[in-house]
């Protein structure tokens, strides 16, 4: 096992850059997710660790040595593709022992290491079925089970997730994390999913157009996010002009055109002086709607219901306040607003974070 | 049973039927009418032909020469076709329609004219040896035409393509993600062709073989314009037998010898790998 890191890696296809100096690292035995928009460059940066593409510019490290130049089968990595990438014409005992030929393992030790590789996954008994007689799920268990018998350094997994259907594709991500877990194996994780991401990692690193936004914790990076990209990609956030009007000791007052004064904690707001401008970031669930009159906490304004979208136990509104354009995410208690119900929106200073206004 | 797949298979069966079928039964008849003078046939039920056929040497070694060099123009074409194929299937370059346009362009120009262009290669005077005059390598043009060695190069020439195409189309449907899935387990590139890339082909390499096999055993014209005097196929028998001796009911026997040859060899095929799952034969 072994901790991987990437010193200012640069890949460029022809004219496009794919991945642009991107300086990270992924802790020993940690489960990290890269997270970003199709075309960011997630895949790029999954293949290059496993010597499938070779970097532009920069270095790539595993176990502390450089790997730049260490042919693919050398590696000792285990990959799992986004399609699975199973040998049609191999048994699922054939698929899961092919690394073990390589690696000198004797027949009989190869077919006791699959057995255990197929009770990890919980898929006993399988072997001498063919990929296409599994479902989807199975499939990609078989996918994982492939890659982790080689006891790999590291486990890499390409939105291995992604062509399951939503509720197997959450008990999978249970399971997954549970056998990343059992085992130990630091693996890097490429999602597109924000919620794959928060509910799987261990470290998120987020991504747009070949770039690194922002690196932390799940609740980190969803609490304070380092930007607005960031903010506006984990889950729907409402983004509002602020300047700041004054401070004290525990809080920065923001003064707002719609909510009037804000006093947001100082821990909630950094590097911001007086008198300069920022943008206040608040998550649609955050942002809490109540009947007109009710005692507001924190700070309240006039709105307007513009739209619902019903979804079970939450709902998700469209509430205009002025001319601003905001989103709410809120639990249902009794009946949803309706479409054109004057609502009090309120905001808890508290839930708020701040980040400097973007130059342009 | 259902009308409907019937009915949807009705034009074609009744083209084969009409165009392949009944022709055939004409000739199966003709093998058995007696020859008594140029172009003279005597309406009859009798069997000197195939007699002839069975007995006479010259037939048999006809049989012998046209599945030897089928066996070598197959067995040449897959090797120098599946390379082609491995290329263009897996090239990054984006005008890939322009490779295989290159590659089917051939076949806008007549088949005769191809081969004829070797005798202006080939030749005495031709483009090879004046080239090896002029460097001074030889002294005297090398006799390298109507050989069995250009008849294959013909061969090779005009069939080539249908290797590669059928390759081609089986390489192009492998999943792209599984040679790295192979790599990334410890397999080196040679290894990963051979154990993953190679086997998912075969289908097309077969059916590329069966391809190439039926088409060099039924051929005549090549060897007829790029071949020396020993250099006959079965096919050649037929011409002679049709065109220069006008003899038809012997030359009815002999198209119907080489079609239940030839139709062998696609039934075995079809036995032995399966026409539609040919890929269950590996694994
Ligand atoms: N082989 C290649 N040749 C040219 N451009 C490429 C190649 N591979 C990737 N790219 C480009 O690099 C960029 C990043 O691609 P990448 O596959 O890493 O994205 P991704 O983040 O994995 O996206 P997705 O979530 O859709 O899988 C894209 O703009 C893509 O078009
Ligand atoms: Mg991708």
């Amino acid at each position: 096992m072994a901790g991987v890191e990437l010193k200012n890696v640069v890949k460029s296809f022809g004219a496009v850059t794919a991945v642009k100096d991107v300086d990270v690292t992924f802790d020993e035995g940690s489960f990290t997710t890269l997270l970003g928009p199709s075309g960011c460059g997630k895949t790029t940066i999954l293949r290059m660790v496993a010597g499938l593409e070779a970097p532009t510019g920069g270095d790539i490290l595993v176990a502390g040595k450089r790997v730049n130049d260490v042919p693919i089968h050398k590696r000792n990595l285990g990959l799992v593709f986004q399609n699975y990438a199973l040998f049609p014409h191999r048994t699922i005992g054939q698929n899961i022992a092919f690394g073990l030929k390589y690696r000198g393992v004797s027949k009989s030790d190869a077919a006791t290491k699959v057995k255990r590789a197929l009770d990890i996954v919980r898929l006993p008994g399988v072997e001498d079925r063919y990929p296409t007689q599994l479902s989807g799920g199975q499939q990609q268990r078989i996918a994982l089970a492939r890659a982790i018998v080689i006891e790999p350094d590291v486990l890499l997994l390409d939105e291995p997730l992604s062509a399951l259907d939503a509720n197997l594709r959450e008990e999978m991500r249970v399971e997954l994390k549970a056998i990343q877990h059992r085992i130990g194996v630091t693996s890097i994780f490429v999602t597109h999913d924000q919620s794959e991401a928060l509910a799987m990692s261990d470290k998120i690193i987020v991504m747009s157009d070949g770039k690194v936004q922002q690196v932390g914790a799940p609740e980190e990076v969803y609490n304070n996010p380092a930007n607005e990209f960031v903010a506006s990609f984990l889950g729907a956030s409402n983004i509002l002009d602020v300047t700041v009007a004054g401070s004290d000791q525990d809080s920065i007052a923001l003064s707002t055109a719609h909510f009037g004064t804000i006093p947001v904690p100082r821990s909630r707001a950094t590097n911001l002086g007086d008198g300069s401008s920022g943008r206040l970031v608040v998550r649609a669930e955050k942002l809490q709607l109540v009947v007109p009159g009710s005692k507001v906490t924190g700070v309240g304004a006039k709105g307007t219901v513009e739209a619902v979208d019903y979804q079970g136990q939450i709902a998700r509104y469209f509430v205009k306040v002025g001319d601003l354009q905001l989103q709410a995410m809120n639990m249902i208690e009794g009946r949803p607003f309706g479409a054109g119900t004057e609502v009090t929106v309120q905001i808890n200073p508290q839930d708020c974070s701040v980040l400097p206004a973007e130059v342009k | 049973m259902e009308r409907r797949p019937w009915i949807l298979l009705a034009p074609a069966l009744v083209t084969i039927v009409m165009l392949v079928v009944v022709p055939m039964s004409f000739i199966l008849v003709y093998s058995f009418y007696e020859n008594i003078d140029l172009a003279v046939d005597r309406v009859a039920f009798q069997f000197s032909n195939w007699q002839a056929l069975f007995l006479d040497n010259y037939y048999r070694i006809a049989i012998w020469k046209t599945l030897r060099l089928s066996v070598i123009v197959t067995v040449l074409a897959a090797v120098l076709g599946y390379i082609p194929a491995y290329f263009i299937a897996m090239t990054k370059f984006r005008q890939r329609w322009l490779l295989l346009l290159l590659l089917i362009l051939p076949f806008w120009i007549s088949f005769i004219i191809r081969t004829l262009s070797w005798i202006h290669i080939l030749g005495n005077q031709g483009a090879l040896n004046g080239l090896l005059q002029w460097l001074g390598v030889i002294d005297a043009p090398l006799q390298m035409m109507f050989t069995e060695a250009t008849v294959i190069v013909g061969f090779l020439h005009v069939f080539l393509p249908y290797m590669i195409l059928n390759v081609y189309v089986s390489l192009e449907g492998i999943d792209r993600n599984l040679e790295p899935a192979a790599r990334t387990l410890g397999a080196t590139p040679w290894q990963a062709f051979l154990e993953v890339t190679l086997p998912l082909s075969l289908p097309g390499l077969a059916a590329g073989c069966l391809l190439v096999f039926v088409l060099t055993g039924g051929s005549y014209v090549t060897p007829l314009i790029l071949g020396g005097p020993s250099d006959y196929l079965f096919g050649n028998l037929i011409h002679d037998a049709v065109v220069s001796e006008l003899n038809w009911p012997m030359g009815a026997t002999l198209s119907f010898t080489l079609l239940v040859l030839l139709g062998a060899v696609v039934v075995a095929y079809s036995r032995l790998m399966g026409l539609n799952q040919l890929s269950k034969a590996f694994r």
